[in-house]
């Protein structure tokens, strides 16, 4: 990285994220400089570059001590999720499983920009969308589960600590922001089943089982489980080919991030997401009808309702909730909101 | 009796294809372990409980810890893909029935307390940081990512630390910096001990070393 971008960069860095960035202004470099130096794209000019405050700056910060509270709360609930097993989470994961460190990293969908860039048009339910609904959708679906209520202290907590991350990012920017989602590495022109399988059990299966299982230790939680019971449901952005293959090249083997190729990175995740998991909340009864009426928006992405060609075996052709069974359906799912509002196209 | 534990960790093993052959198959004995243990306890003391030898080289204590593991890093001193002078002639005394017996008996005792962890409250402070959460704008996953809840090990894969002694965390880490230390699976650990810097390992390998190794 030149040190002109360096200063750009920086510059960038110090308007958006305020108060916080003095202590590295500081220190040599940017924050983000390890990131460019093991391979991630530096910041281009123009990019939002924000680092989120740590809980060791919360800890410093000038809050009142009931705000700090909650936010430490939110904390808690983002990184063992697992609390709120069979109250509102009913497979293995943690937000932090996908959210790696903590949600703040870049390349690892950060969290923080859903509290800057929120309320918004969300494509995938038609609407438009708060922070609460955002993470109310992570429960409906990537927890397999039902959200704690809007405006519950669970959901308080948890949006605390997402507006805590952006503390000093610009409220709706302009500008992209640099690290956001899972960016997928370029669809290579053929994706290969059965070089995928074979590089999940050479790479992957030593922390998630050969059967997509995870690692439990005395029944604790270790490593997520990529597929099954223990998994997201069919619902789940990650079940989308290009999001698994943006996760799993930026953020795996875990510590070796960028280790795989493009190729690999895809393969693995073209074998990962044509494996069986919960059915998706928006289910009918029939795969066909869910496809109709999601697939413009969703499952155009995923493997739902294809036909494995190894087996023959058609995805997602069940009627398995997994954990959560047929009684707890996610109260969010469906829920309509602006209906009778004009909207200029 | 710890066989159940032990047959699981093994299965454990060959399902990663860490197999170091058909040997990790077998069973193990503890009072046979007990037995052939005899030459181990020069350095990791009748007890199993090592020793923390500061500014030199430490010895670990291998009392609580995982049949799979220990059997594997035996196999691998054998074999050559873990190198330690002192450690690779009483490894090649073993046969692989003694291995596992070894490796049973040291499991089923009581994990004694990890030394080297009286430091300063800041150094403390980091390697908790370290082992709990990591410091992740380093790109340092924390320890418990993978060593499990409490640090205290999962499997035979990923072996407990925490209580272990401080000078022989530290020892492996730089072992694994330098690569001289390679025989974990896919470098999971080599590549972020590469990262860490000389202050964040005295600080974590002597914050392990405070910490319980067994619930009570």
């Amino acid at each position: 990285m030149s040190n002109r971008r360096k200063t750009l960069v920086l510059a960038g860095a110090t308007l958006a994220a305020g108060a916080s960035l003095v202590a590295w202004a500081e220190t040599e470099g940017h924050p983000y400089d390890k990131l460019v130096e093991m391979g991630y794209p530096a910041p281009q000019e123009g990019e939002l570059v924000h680092v989120p405050p740590t809980m060791a700056d919360l800890e410093a910060a000038d809050m009142k001590p009931q705000t700090k509270a909650v936010i430490r709360r939110g904390y808690e609930l983002f990184t063992n999720t697992q609390q709120l097993r069979g109250k509102n989470v009913f497979n293995d994961m943690n937000c932090s499983s996908c959210h790696l460190g903590e949600g703040r990293q870049p390349f690892s969908a950060p969290v923080w920009p859903a509290a800057v860039t929120l309320p918004d048009f969300r494509g995938k339910n038609q609407h438009v969308n708060n922070l609460e609904e955002r993470i109310a959708g992570c429960f409906a679906y990537s927890m397999n589960g039902t959200p704690p209520e809007y405006g519950s202290d669970d959901m308080l907590a948890l949006s605390a600590y997402h507006q805590w991350l952006a503390k000093g990012a610009p409220m709706y920017p302009d500008q992209p922001i640099y690290g956001r989602g899972f960016p997928a590495p370029e669809r290579p022109e053929e994706l290969s089943y059965a070089n995928g399988e074979a590089l999940y059990v050479e790479n992957c299966a030593v922390c998630h089982g050969e059967d997509g299982g995870g690692l439990y230790q005395d029944g604790e939680y270790v490593f997520p489980a990529p597929w099954g019971d223990g998994s997201n449901n069919w619902g789940a952005g990650i079940v989308r080919t290009h999001t698994a293959a943006g996760f799993i090249k930026n953020n795996m083997p875990l510590g070796q991030p960028l280790s795989l190729s493009d190729q690999e990175a895809w393969d693995i995740a073209y074998y990962m997401t044509q494996q069986e998991r919960p059915q998706d909340p928006r289910y009918t009864g029939s795969v066909d009808e869910v496809l109709e009426k999601f697939g413009p928006t969703f499952h155009k992405h995923s493997s739902y309702g294809q036909v494995r060609e190894v087996d023959g075996h058609r995805l997602a052709d069940h009627a398995n909730w997994g954990e959560k069974g047929e009684e707890i359906k996610p109260w969010n799912v469906g829920q309509p909101r602006f209906e009778d509002l004009e909207v200029d196209q | 009796m710890t066989s159940k534990r032990i047959v699981s960790g093994l299965g454990l093993l060959l399902g990663a294809g860490l197999a170091a052959g058909q040997a990790l198959a077998l069973e193990g004995d503890a009072e046979r372990g007990e037995a052939a243990a005899g030459t181990c306890v020069a350095c990791h003391q009748a007890d199993g409980s090592g020793m923390n030898v500061p500014g030199g080289q430490s010895w670990p204590r291998l009392a609580g810890l995982d049949a799979g593991y220990i059997a594997k890093q035996l196999h691998d001193f054998q074999a050559g893909r873990r190198q330690n002078a002192s450690m690779m002639p009483f490894a090649n005394m073993l046969d692989d029935q003694q291995i596992a017996d070894v490796a049973a008996y040291y499991s089923q005792l009581p994990a004694t307390q990890g030394d080297g962890g009286d430091v300063d409250e800041a150094v403390l402070a980091r390697g908790e940081q370290i082992a709990m959460r990591g410091d992740w704008d380093e790109y340092i996953v924390s320890c418990k990512s993978c060593h499990g809840p409490g640090n205290q090990g999962v499997g035979g894969t990923f072996p407990g630390i925490a209580g272990q002694h401080a000078g022989y965390i530290e020892s492996q880490l730089r072992a694994w910096q330098a690569g001289e230390r390679s025989n974990d699976p896919q470098n999971l650990m080599g590549a972020i001990a590469q990262r860490m810097s000389d202050e964040d390992i005295t600080a974590v390998a002597a914050w392990l070393a405070s910490q319980p190794a067994a619930d009570e």
